[in-house]
């Protein structure tokens, strides 16, 4: 694959240049180690798909998501004016991010702010360019083997988008195997609605612990996210039951690019 | 004569106390915030005939379901049969539909089988709760009224369809035997093998069966009577609230919470110290939901609604592991404070007086702070209750109102607005991913 380097709008407005997408990057995608492969591997497959893609670097803030959900309707709305001023200087008008909460604030809470912009998650961007032929999947890295999906609930339950990321994995020529609890009754990793931030409260057990016991049952040898934050939860759970050997937490997009050979 | 003035009278009782009350709740529900959900009608319609009329959102747990539509359709078409009772309860007549001919037998023969069918799922009801003691209704929330309300129900829907099978049963008997006033009408395909050979067997006189015929007559309607003013008391109001309150259901994705106004334009006159309030602008004086009457009147249409079923908590992923948290526990507790409010302002004539309590007496912060916002409980409610959204505005007032968030949320919140993250990095790390790829 071709070098390319990964510019800000910033960058490109300077350059006098106009790009088709923008890829918001998130929080934890530009901060937490594990999801910066996320991030990298996002930004590679756009790269390969010919897509003109920039990001806000520096100027991206928080979307607010976690304080809105804990109740801070002041943080969030100061953040998501902030967010929107930024996002129309640039004169964007569509975005991808790797991000469920990104994706569904910026998606549905925006507009009634003033931001409208089209929104897409990730999987839902992949699996259009791979049914337009602008990406292509050669190989079988993935051939066979048992792969199950995690619904992160702000991709399915908050947006209902089930099927993108399963079409993805179906296209992986891979066994896509279902959770007991999968879909709509898809049980939460346990981090949305702030609870990433805090400890849990008293109870038997921990939710993400709970979850993996779903994904041991279903026996798979990888166990796909499409959200940065089910991924820690996941692999916090695989861990917790010494399966880390057995069972890996990969993103979709991580797929895609390791079957894209990027 | 006598009977039928006796019946006017009591039908006339019953009907006042019901509308009475059914006034009250309507006012106790009115006492939310105002919401408008007047839009989109069309989908409207088409939402509460798939959700309330056709249940689909029951069919997630096929036993369960089975039962309930057996119940359900009883409910609604044995109140035909309520329909020729009061004509010949005020007329005095008897079968006074039975003109119809052989779409009356049929229907009445219907009829039958369905009772029989209620009779045979309530007692299935009843095992499922109290003797197989299904986890879903184990929860302790339901200790004390709600688990009698629930046994309330059950039995005097079997009390109820019983005597319809028995006063068929005297009815055929007395048809047959041609006695006076009792002309042939009807069908009966399980009274007839139920409940005949029983009286057959105890060789009944014509008097003694006519006394039959009329008491279970007299005990089926006055126990709907009684039933349908124990209504508004119980989660059973659901048969009629379930039908509204999908109409009024949240049309939007369920991942959007609502945007505050208030602070929109407190936040818009605090990002430009230039911009000026609108010409009568107040500042709000609180945010967030203190009390029931801060929330919507549709959350308050939810809490009277719901049927306290369970789906909901069984579905939580917190409940599950053992957490204080159970969205159902958030709809039965606003429902008692809305009622609490209700009979307050009923004996303080027409105004509440404060009374030291408000809603967060009745639900905790532990509660509260334990939510994912997964939704798990929105997609599970079989009535498209929300409970993640009373949690939500709960959760508002606390943070807003008390500064009382957990001490990491609240250095998640200082992170947030020194870092525009959630973490404490600095923002002009944000790209530092790009350096691998670009180097
Ligand atoms: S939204 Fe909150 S209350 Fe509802 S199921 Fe999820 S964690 Fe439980
Ligand atoms: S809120 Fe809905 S799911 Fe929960 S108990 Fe009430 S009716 Fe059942």
């Amino acid at each position: 694959m071709s070098e390319f380097r990964v510019r800000t709008m910033a960058d490109m407005m300077a350059a006098g240049e106009q790009a088709d997408i923008l890829f918001w990057v998130g929080c934890a995608g530009s901060f937490d180690e594990r999801a910066q492969k996320i991030t990298k591997a996002v930004a590679k497959i756009l790269h390969a798909a010919n897509l003109k893609f920039a990001i806000l670097g520096s100027e991206e803030a928080c979307t607010g998501d976690p304080a809105k959900r804990a109740g801070n309707e002041f943080l969030f709305q100061m953040l998501a004016m902030q967010n929107i001023a930024t996002l129309q200087a640039y004169e964007v008008k569509k975005i991808v991010t790797a991000c469920p909460h990104c994706f569904n604030t910026l998606k549905n809470e925006y507009p009634e702010l003033g931001g409208n912009f089209e929104v897409l998650h990730h999987t839902t961007l992949i699996n259009q360019l791979l049914q337009s032929g602008k990406i292509s999947i050669e190989g079988g890295a993935f051939k066979g083997q048992r792969i199950t999906y995690h619904d992160s609930c702000y991709l399915g339950r908050a947006n209902d988008i089930y099927e993108a990321p399963r079409e993805i994995i179906e296209k992986l020529d891979a066994a896509l195997v279902e959770m007991k609890r999968s879909k709509a009754n898809g049980l939460c990793c346990g981090a949305g609605g702030a609870q990433m931030f805090k400890e849990a409260e008293n109870g038997k057990k921990e939710v993400n612990i709970e979850r993996a016991d779903d994904m041991l049952e279903a026996n798979p040898a990888v166990v796909a996210a499409a959200c940065p934050f089910c991924m820690t939860m996941l692999r916090d759970g695989v861990k917790h039951h010494n399966q880390e050997q057995a069972i890996e937490v990969k993103d979709i997009a991580e797929l895609v690019a390791s079957a894209m050979e990027l | 004569m006598i009977a039928q003035i006796l019946f006017i009278a009591l039908s006339t009782v019953a009907g006042y106390f019901f509308i009475k009350n059914l006034g009250k709740i309507r006012r106790n529900i009115l006492l939310g915030r105002d919401i408008d959900l007047s839009d989109n009608k069309a989908l409207r319609w088409k939402t509460m005939l798939k959700v309330a009329f056709g249940q689909t959102k029951m069919a997630a747990r096929p036993i369960p379901f089975i039962l309930h539509f057996i119940v359900y359709a009883g409910f609604i078409l044995i109140n035909i049969e309520v329909l020729e009772i009061l004509i010949d309860g005020i007329f005095g007549t008897h079968r006074a539909l039975s003109f119809l001919g052989g779409i009356y037998d049929a229907a009445i023969g219907f009829f039958e089988i369905l009772a029989f069918g209620v009779l045979v799922a309530c007692i299935f009801f009843l095992s499922r709760r109290y003797i197989l003691k299904l986890a879903r209704f184990q929860s302790p929330e339901l200790k004390g009224f709600a688990n009698q309300d629930a046994a309330t129900i059950l039995f005097v829907e079997i009390i109820l369809m019983a005597a319809l099978l028995k006063m068929n049963a005297a009815d055929q008997i007395l048809q047959s035997r041609g006695a006076d006033h009792y002309h042939l009408a009807g069908s009966f395909p399980i009274s007839s093998w139920l409940v005949v050979p029983i009286f057959e067997g105890l060789n009944l006189s014509d008097s003694m069966l006519i006394l039959i015929e009329k008491a279970a007559w007299w005990f089926h309607i006055i126990g709907i009577f009684l039933f349908m003013n124990y209504l508004p008391f119980s989660k059973h109001f659901h048969v009629i609230l379930a039908f509204p309150n999908t109409y009024y259901s949240n049309l939007k994705a369920k991942g959007e919470l609502n945007n505050m106004a208030s602070v929109t334009q407190e936040v818009k006159l605090m990002l430009d110290p230039s911009a000026t309030a609108p010409e009568g602008y107040q500042a709000p004086t609180s945010f967030g939901v203190k009390d029931v009457t801060d929330l919507t009147w549709k959350n308050l249409m939810d809490a009277y609604s719901c049927t306290e079923c369970g789906r909901c908590t069984s579905s939580c992923p917190q409940n599950q592991t053992g957490k204080l948290l159970s969205p159902r526990k958030i709809m039965m507790d606003t429902r008692d404070r809305l009622e609490e409010v209700g009979k307050n302002i009923d004996a303080n004539s027409g105004t509440f007086v404060a009374d030291n309590k408000t809603l967060h007496s009745y639900i905790s912060e532990e509660e509260l702070w334990a939510c994912n916002t997964c939704n798990a409980c929105v997609e599970a409610c079989p009535i498209n209750i929300n409970p993640m959204e009373i949690i939500v505005e709960m959760r508002r007032y606390k943070v807003m109102e008390e500064s009382a968030a957990p001490a990491s949320i609240n250095s998640m919140f200082s992170n947030m607005e020194n870092n525009q993250a959630p973490w404490q990095f600095s923002p002009m790390d944000r790209a530092n991913w790009t350096q691998e790829l670009n180097s």
